[in-house]
């Protein structure tokens, strides 16, 4: 008899670990990939400079100490929406953000940037986007945090706030700046 | 008058098949076997703008960025293993749709053998259990017997 009532539990308590499964997997944003390139020495590159063709800018520029790549393009609506929100990061002066300009136009991405207020130290410009591959970007905005001995130590994928600046970046970066 | 309609909707019939063979991708290879590697290759990697499509079938930027990438990396002689390693490093094993054997993805390969196993087991059992009821009683077979 006890064994019979038993037999009926089983369903129920596949029920209940499918439900739990779904309630943690459904909170998940599956658009978000975790970047393997965290940990991992920041892919160098050298491009041209948006600003001019003739100046070479790139990882080297940066070489012992921490710093933000910040990927954009003027097609792109998270960036619009974000933009504040990366010059009051440059307001604040405590490490240099470098904006790589993705398959994007020169005359297009250099009237934003007069027009919106210009929060990067310099802006290297990837028109084809092969330098985005070496990231492994997928999808502008994204943000890099690189640390002082030029390992990836953050990746934010989609628009910046100040609350995720805080939250995620601020923590690193101090953690960073210490051991430089 | 009917025969014109006729040859016309075979026409479309036609064009629509022949397009949706290469909708998206023009770029070709000149080797012929680099070529077939090159469409194989596409069809295993992961839009990861569009998430459930392959390069080949997607119509991102980032797709197409892609497809040449690959075409250049098959032209440069790097073997499939190769351009599997170079793309997971930037994006990680999502990017492929045939995820390698690690310890978290034994389970999601295993799986299929597994349940099969299941299935004969229980199978297994009831026929056991069955024929251990009719050569008790074999006017019990006659009903579906009441515990199964």
């Amino acid at each position: 008899m006890i064994k019979q009532s038993l037999r009926y539990l089983v369903p129920a308590v596949l029920f209940g670990a499918l439900v739990g499964f779904f309630f943690i997997g459904l909170q998940k944003d599956p658009s978000e990939i975790r970047s393997p390139l965290i940990g991992k020495s920041a892919p160098a590159f050298s491009l041209e400079s948006l600003g001019d063709p003739a100046v070479r800018v790139g990882t080297a520029d940066f070489a012992g100490r921490p710093w933000l790549l910040n990927v954009w393009a003027t097609w792109c609506g998270g960036c619009r929406q974000e933009h504040e929100t990366l010059l009051e990061i440059a307001r604040e002066n405590r490490v240099p953000m470098m904006g790589l300009n993705w398959r994007d136009e020169r005359a297009l991405a250099l009237q934003w940037l007069a027009q919106l207020g210009n929060p990067y130290v310099s802006v290297a410009f990837d028109p084809e986007g092969r330098t985005a591959i070496d990231w492994g970007v997928y999808g502008a905005p994204e943000t890099f945090l690189i640390g002082a001995d030029g390992k990836v130590l953050h990746k934010q994928i989609g628009v910046m706030t100040p609350e995720i600046w805080r939250r995620d970046f601020l923590p690193l970066l101090a953690a960073t700046e210490e051991g430089s | 008058m009917r025969s014109t309609w006729l040859q016309a909707s075979l026409l479309l019939v036609w064009a629509l098949l022949a397009n949706g063979a290469n909708a998206i991708d023009s770029e070709r290879l000149e080797d012929p076997v680099l070529q077939q590697r090159y469409e194989q290759m596409t069809h295993e990697l992961r839009c990861l703008v569009c998430q459930n499509e392959t390069i080949a079938d997607s119509n991102a930027t980032l797709a197409a960025d892609l497809r040449r990438e690959l075409r250049e990396m098959l032209k440069a002689g790097k073997s499939d293993a190769e351009i599997r390693a170079f793309l997971t490093e930037r994006y990680g094993d999502f990017v492929l749709y045939l995820p390698p054997v690690t310890p978290r993805t034994w389970l999601l390969w295993a799986a299929p053998a597994l349940l099969l196993l299941g299935g004969m087991v229980v199978a297994a059992l009831v026929v056991l259990r069955r024929a251990r009821t009719a050569r008790a009683d074999p006017a019990a077979l006659e009903e579906e017997p009441e515990n199964l």
